[in-house]
């Protein structure tokens, strides 16, 4: 079991419970703002962009290539960027904090 | 070869060179070959456009069949955004669980006809049906009106000789004129009444910009649509097992779905026109030319994706351009995908086996390639469980 804290574009934080699966389908089963998570998750749409606290970062690590080369895209973008989809959820997530990009 | 199999014919060039010439009505075009190339030009509107002359930038052009702007394809930013803001909302309705039931009441009553029937030509008797039927429940119209556009055939632009047929997209263009005509402004209506209700930028939308949103919608969504249920059939038909797994597997539909977009392609290149001199991947582009973003080649490149040729059903990383990329990405795709979701769903629960009697293949000719992008014909035996 996690708390993951999403804060969206209002600036409004929503804290949300997951076991497992990916974050952004626990996002859209909270129905979180501005996360689409349109593909279901193969990395392919870009719509579950999260900025992670910068002190939580090493939590869930760095993205993979595949992941870089679309977020290089974003305009949105930083080097605090993940795509939520290809974030699995653990006990060691527990209090991550995520900004909703755009 | 499978019938099903869908071939890379763009492979050694885009390892070799990563572009590729062909020409179109003499105004040509540079074809980009690779996925990181796409998606950079996709992404850099600037330069390269999409707001040029109404049917410039689809290959083959349609400049000399078309002159209303489709929107918001043909636009760019920022008006662009204007548009999408106004259109999204629309075009996620097939999230919502009503429309999901109704399309799955239609595709369960297809699926029921074609069992029952000794054979089916999949293009003409289902898949023609299905997406038009499916287009009733985008427009929120009158089910019945399916009817109207399955007698159009397969391509609303396309006759059978003549792929840009002036005379087949003057019966649509007419269509959509007397609809909007017909048509009163309300919001809680169909599409032609809610775009009449509706502004963008604090004005009023004019009859030509929303002729121009239902082409797009009409010819969007057609022979693409038509494309990947199509496919879909022939690559269960020769893989029955892949039906067992995703009756055992649910949980990895999402996934198939994707990977077999991905695969198929259904629409293999969209055009931009280059709005100053420059360069893709060390190739000179000069200004007011054209180039495709390829992506049927993008989606085998294999520098990306592990195994391109094969379908994994569960592939995890799939960043497919199916759909396109970046601002332009495709209006229509949570539709398709709902479309995709209730055919595999109902395969699953109804389709023991499926034999594929004989076909023709559709190739398009792109210059020194040929690309097979789904089937005029194929005819089927289908089973139930």
């Amino acid at each position: 079991m996690a708390k993951i804290t999403f804060i969206t574009q209002n600036n409004i934080p929503v804290v949300v419970e997951g076991e497992a699966g990916s974050v952004m389908a626990l996002a859209v089963e909270n129905n979180i703002a501005g996360i689409d998570g349109d593909c279901g998750g193969v990395c392919s749409c870009a719509t579950c962009h999260v900025h992670v606290a910068q002190e939580q970062f090493a939590l869930v690590g760095e993205a993979s290539e595949i992941e870089k080369d679309m977020l290089e895209l974003d305009d949105d973008a930083n080097e605090y960027s993940r795509l939520c989809c290809q974030i699995d959820i653990t006990p060691a997530l527990d209090g991550l904090v995520l900004t909703v990009a755009g | 070869m499978k019938k099903y199999q869908s071939s890379d014919p763009f492979k050694d060039a885009r390892v070799t060179s990563g572009c590729a010439h062909m020409n179109d009505q003499d105004d040509p075009v540079t074809m980009i070959l690779r996925l990181k190339d796409v998606r950079k030009t996709a992404h850099n509107w600037k330069t390269f456009q999409s707001g040029a002359t109404p049917g410039r930038i689809v290959i083959p052009s349609e400049v000399n069949i078309r002159d209303t702007r489709q929107i918001p394809f043909e636009v760019d930013p920022p008006l662009h955004g204007s548009f999408r803001s106004l259109l999204d909302p629309w075009f996620k309705r097939p999230l919502e669980e009503h429309y999901q039931e109704t399309l799955a009441q239609q595709v369960n009553a297809l699926v029921d006809d074609v069992l029952k029937a000794e054979s089916i030509d999949v293009v003409e008797d289902f898949a023609l049906c299905l997406q038009s039927r499916a287009l009733t429940l985008l427009l929120n119209t009158d089910v019945g009106e399916a009817d109207t556009w399955i007698s159009w055939g397969t391509h609303v632009f396309r006759s059978e000789d003549d792929p840009l047929d002036g005379d087949k997209a003057a019966i649509l263009y007419d269509y959509i004129d007397e609809k909007i005509k017909a048509s009163s402004p309300n919001p809680e209506g169909d599409l032609y009444s809610v775009l009449l209700a509706a502004e963008v930028e604090g004005k009023k939308l004019t009859h030509e910009e929303i002729k121009g949103i239902m082409i797009l919608t009409f010819a969007g969504g057609r022979d693409t649509v038509i494309n990947a249920v199509t496919n879909t059939i022939s690559y269960f038909a020769q893989h029955p097992e892949s039906l067992d797994r995703l009756r055992k597997e649910p949980e990895i539909i999402g996934r198939a779905i994707e990977e077999l977009i991905r695969y198929f392609t259904p629409l293999t290149q969209m055009g931009r026109v280059v709005t100053q001199d420059t360069q893709v991947c060390e190739h000179a582009i000069k200004a007011n030319s054209r180039v495709s973003l390829c992506w049927a080649s993008a989606n085998r490149d294999e520098s990306v994706f592990e195994s391109p040729n094969d379908v994994i059903l569960d592939r995890k990383l799939n960043p497919h351009v199916s759909f396109g990329f970046s601002h332009h990405n495709c209006l229509g795709a949570t539709h398709a995908r709902q479309i995709m979701r209730v055919l595999i769903e109902t395969l699953v629960a109804k389709v023991g086996s499926i034999d594929i009697i004989d076909f023709e293949e559709n190739i398009e000719n792109l210059g020194e390639f040929e690309r097979k992008v789904g089937f005029r014909q194929l005819n089927i035996n289908i089973h139930p469980r």
